[in-house]
């Protein structure tokens, strides 16, 4: 079936695990990325890969990584695929291992395994402080491999623009730009595979890599193709704030110990080392004690931003606080977090072995995405070889990786996300195969082929011609700002309906911009005008999503709609916790849904739907992670079940 | 007066088109690198005299030096611009493309060769597939630390555009390519496929081109100990061919 070949947009993890899965399985496979493979934005994960390979003895299981998923997203991911991944997990990372990933080793030469945010097990494999590099590199090599044997061709330096529909509306090709020739190209194909990661850099500064516009997303989301959660975004709670991008500081930093700390004073003038440790406030660990520096993102994020902005205790009164590996010895520091304390001495000149870190949340990750759907087997498992498994709502087109929707529900845990690109690439490459076999060659009436290349070429050659007075990048500088603003942390409705209304300014200035650049060599300002067009298309996905959801959950925190939980010194037959529980069902009820953003062409927002979550393994329940509401809720459940019973 | 950045850029239109220079003058933020000079110039494409100009074309990704897709020559050495702190740079500020692979525009060249010869020296670890096979070969955690620094070549070429073996239009493939062939050697299964890989290693554009001038190691931003390297691939392709002497 060689006459058959697919088309894989993205060369990160994603995209390079179904491209070598699908090559194995006997497709011939092309792959497009705007840098080269190697270089994509996977490189940048630091802190590691979660399997629960229950190398430690602590009675780890992929069904407790499976809990800890769901509950860490807020129950918002439908199981079947979760449950799916986490069985494989441990199976994925043997196999990259297999592939040559220089991951660390236990003493008995064994893979180890650290600690991460929202677990109490140590199940995160790491190769030094780059584990995306590696794990990144591991397919390279593989891929690099096949494309040796002729099976892979690979487009490095070409965007992708558009997805080519047969007149059944199935995939049938692609359209893509060359950057530096600026032509533009088809491509037939049997399937169209989106890997192509995130789409953070509408909110301008993030930990995201430089080539994260998002444009794929949009490209495919304005044909059409749904966004599921677009209002589902990670913040992560340690950045560095810098003047290009805001670095980050692994979790693992805190997995190995690092504290999380501020004066216990306001307007503290003693230096970090003549502080005692009575007059630190280790805000963290008093107000999570079994999680510690450890909580999950989304809580470290709000409790850092709320100790700064609402407290006043940041450090020298600055958006920071102080992250501390000072306890360590410096050997140890070396060893385990190497080149992650290299990244904050290299762009702060501070060594970061004898002074404290300084830290703020940063823009980092979308749980949302491309509408990923799946097919589930009697046992609630995905449906081995299913064409269905991440195939979006337009047959043919998948979506897969970060660029997907579906596996970490309104929260994602920290070192999932490498593993939901490698397990979810190897699904997509079977389930390419499986679709390849029941469809006719990729051979695709050249007339489309040629139609849909001209629509492309006429679009940039407008985008090329366009003279305004406006600059791109300074509108980009303010959008960033904006949704940064008024979308991350705490939303608001009045503020995000401000937001809606300054997008849509963005958007206007956009149309009298200027291109800056008529050159037909390596124009990178004649594109930007199409990413930033896709930048601001998304952001309303984003901001439409993020006003509708009423409530709190996962990362989308809305304090007017707060269900707080009673204190934890509160006793368990109060009933305050009553109370809670009730609104907690309530909202459940209202808000356990899926957001399914879908682009309009002839209106200026997005239409939103909801679909119900497959909640069929594990019942919504409130996140607790100070351990004390779990005999509360244990007694309001059994309550409720016994006035069920009797009525 | 505001407090500025002086920069020099040498600049180049296309691939067959001449090298030229435009000065640029950028008001200085703390914390600035090349590559928010860069941006900064984006927003505001003019030359020091006012004049509008194109805005300048350069490669980038991870901004975190993991990626080396910003690799380029800054006040004459080759490094990668994100980690390059203006407040540590002489001014002006000088950048010019990479000297070993063909220019594009402006900053950024063409590295495709790097690519097409990891691919010359079986680049990887032949596995028998990708299904479940359990967990793979033990490995000395000594060990790892070695090949870790090997992994972490992130292909950005400094060590080929400093060596004075490497150049435009040669074949040799450079020490990183090399240094990533003595990787694949050590891994357990690796080593299984060392033959052929050491093969390969010896043929047109190989090790033998190589003059031991050392210049790659001191330029390698990732401290990958490449001359150790060489060397020790030649040992091992002598060790090879004497063993193969012998079985004849
Ligand atoms: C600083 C940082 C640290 C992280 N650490 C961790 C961690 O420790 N553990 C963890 O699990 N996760 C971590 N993450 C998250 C994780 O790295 C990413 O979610 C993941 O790597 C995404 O991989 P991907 O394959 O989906 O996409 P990417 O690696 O982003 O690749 C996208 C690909 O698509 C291509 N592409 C995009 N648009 C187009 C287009 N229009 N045309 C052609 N090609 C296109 C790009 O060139 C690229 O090849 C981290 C993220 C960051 C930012
Ligand atoms: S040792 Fe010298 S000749 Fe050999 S690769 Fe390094 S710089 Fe080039
Ligand atoms: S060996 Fe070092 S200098 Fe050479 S490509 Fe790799 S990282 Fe760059
Ligand atoms: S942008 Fe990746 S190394 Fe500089």
């Amino acid at each position: 079936m060689s006459e058959k070949r697919v088309l894989i947009v993205g060369g990160g993890l994603a995209g390079l695990a179904a491209a070598m899965r699908a090559c194995e399985l006997g497709l011939d496979v092309d792959i497009f990325s705007m840098v080269h493979v190697k270089r994509s934005h996977s490189v940048c994960a630091q802190g590691g890969i979660n399997g629960a390979v229950n190398t430690k003895g602590e009675g780890d299981s992929p069904y407790i990584h499976f809990v800890d998923t769901i509950k860490g997203g807020d129950f918002l991911a439908d199981q079947p695929p979760v449950l799916s991944m986490c069985e494989a997990a441990p199976s994925v990372i043997n196999m990259m291992d297999r592939l040559g990933v220089t991951f660390n080793r236990t003493p008995e030469g064994l893979l180890d395994f650290r600690r991460f945010g929202g677990t109490l097990h140590h199940r995160t494999a790491f190769a030094g402080a780059s584990t995306g590099q590696q794990l990144l590199y591991g397919l390279d090599e593989q891929v690099r491999r096949w494309e040796a044997q002729g099976k892979v061709r690979k487009f490095e330096n070409w965007e992708f623009t558009r997805i080519i529909l047969d007149k059944d509306g199935k995939a049938a090709g692609i359209v893509a730009q060359d950057l530096t020739t600026m032509e533009f190209r088809s491509f037939p194909g049997v399937a169209v595979v989106l890997a192509t990661g995130g789409p953070g850099l509408m909110f301008g500064k993030t930990t995201n890599s430089t080539i994260n516009y998002g444009s794929a997303t949009a490209a495919a989301y304005k044909q059409g193709v749904w966004y599921g959660n677009p209002e589902m975004v990670q913040i992560h709670p340690t950045g560095i704030p810098g003047s290009d991008k805001l670095r980050l500081i692994s979790e693992s930093a805190r997995g190995e110990g690092g504290r999380v700390w501020v004066p216990r004073k306001k307007n503290e003038t003693r230096p970090w080392n003549e502080i005692p440790t009575e007059d630190r406030y280790y805000f963290l660990e008093e107000r999570y004690p079994l999680y510690g520096n450890l909580v999950p993102r989304d809580i470290a994020t709000r409790e850092i931003a709320q100790i700064c902005t609402k407290e006043g205790l940041g450090v020298g009164g600055r958006n920071a606080v102080y992250l501390d590996l000072t306890h360590r010895s410096e050997e140890y520091l070396l060893k385990k977090l190497g080149a992650i304390l290299d990244i904050y001495e290299k762009f702060r000149g501070v060594d970061p072995k004898k002074v404290p870190m300084e830290i703020y949340p940063a823009y980092h990750y979308s749980m949302g995405g491309l509408y990923a759907g799946y097919e589930a087997d009697s046992t609630g498992r995905l449906l081995k070889d299913s064409p269905l498994n991440q195939m979006t709502n337009i047959p043919g087109v998948y979506a897969v990786g970060e660029a997907d929707h579906q596996y970490h529900g309104a929260n994602r845990l920290g070192a999932n996300s490498l593993m939901s690109c490698i397990f979810a690439g190897l699904v997509t490459g079977e389930s390419v195969v499986a679709l390849a076999k029941n469809s006719k060659s990729s051979e695709v009436p050249s007339s489309l082929l040629e139609s849909e290349q001209k629509l492309e070429e006429e679009k940039y050659k407008k985008l090329l011609a366009q003279d305004g007075p406006e600059n791109p990048f300074v509108i980009h500088k303010e959008l960033g700002e904006a949704m940064s603003a008024f979308c991350l942390i705490e939303r608001k409705n009045d503020e995000l309906k401000q937001l809606q209304g300054m997008i849509d300014s963005f958007e206007a200035r956009l149309k009298k911009a200027s291109s800056l650049d008529k050159s037909g060599s390596g124009n990178m300002s004649a594109v930007f005008l199409r990413q930033l067009d896709g930048m601001i298309t998304m952001s309303k996905a984003v901001v439409d999503a993020a006003l509708l959801r009423d409530e709190c959950r996962g990362a989308h925190y809305k304090p007017d709609f707060e269900n707080e939980a009673p204190s934890k010194e509160t006793p368990i037959d109060d009933p305050a916790w009553t109370a809670y529980y009730e609104k907690f069902l309530a909202q459940t009820q209202t808000w356990l849904k899926t957001t399914v953003a879908k682009y309009d062409p002839n209106q200026s927002r997005p239409t939103i739907d909801f679909k119900p979550v497959d909640t069929r393994h594990l019942s919504p329940e409130p996140r607790d992670y100070t351990g004390v509401g779990k005999k509360a809720w244990k007694k309001f459940m059994d309550n409720r079940q016994a006035s069920e019973a009797k009525a | 007066m505001s407090k500025t950045v002086e920069i020099r850029i040498k600049r180049q239109d296309s691939p067959n088109a001449p090298a030229y220079w435009t000065e640029f003058s950028i008001p200085y933020e703390e914390g600035m690198n090349v590559i928010s000079l860069l941006q900064s110039i984006r927003r505001d494409p003019r030359d020091k005299s006012g004049k509008t100009v194109a805005p300048v074309t350069w490669e980038s990704s991870c901004l975190e030096e993991v990626c080396g897709a910003c690799t380029m020559v800054i006040n004459g050495k080759v490094r990668q611009a994100c980690t390059a702190l203006v407040d540590k740079l002489e001014q002006p500020i000088s950048l010019e493309p990479m000297n070993k692979f063909p220019v594009e525009r402006d900053l950024r060249v063409n590295r495709q060769r790097i690519f097409d010869n990891l691919k010359k020296i079986n680049g990887w670890v032949e596995v028998d597939g990708y299904h479940d096979l359990g967990p793979g070969p033990r490995q000395n955690p000594a060990d790892q630390t070695t090949t870790y620094k090997y992994s972490e070549c992130m292909s950005c070429g400094c060590c080929m555009d400093v060596c004075p073996q490497f150049t435009l239009d040669n074949a040799f493939v450079g020490a990183a390519v090399l240094g990533q062939a003595r990787l694949f050697n050590m891994h357990p299964t690796g080593k299984m496929q060392m033959p052929a890989r050491l093969d390969k290693v010896t043929q047109e554009g190989g090790i033998q081109d190589c003059g031991l001038a050392q210049q790659c190691v001191k330029a390698c931003p990732k401290h990958i100990p490449l001359v150790e390297a060489i060397g020790q691939l030649q040992r091992d392709i002598t060790l090879s061919q004497v063993f193969g002497a012998l079985k004849k």
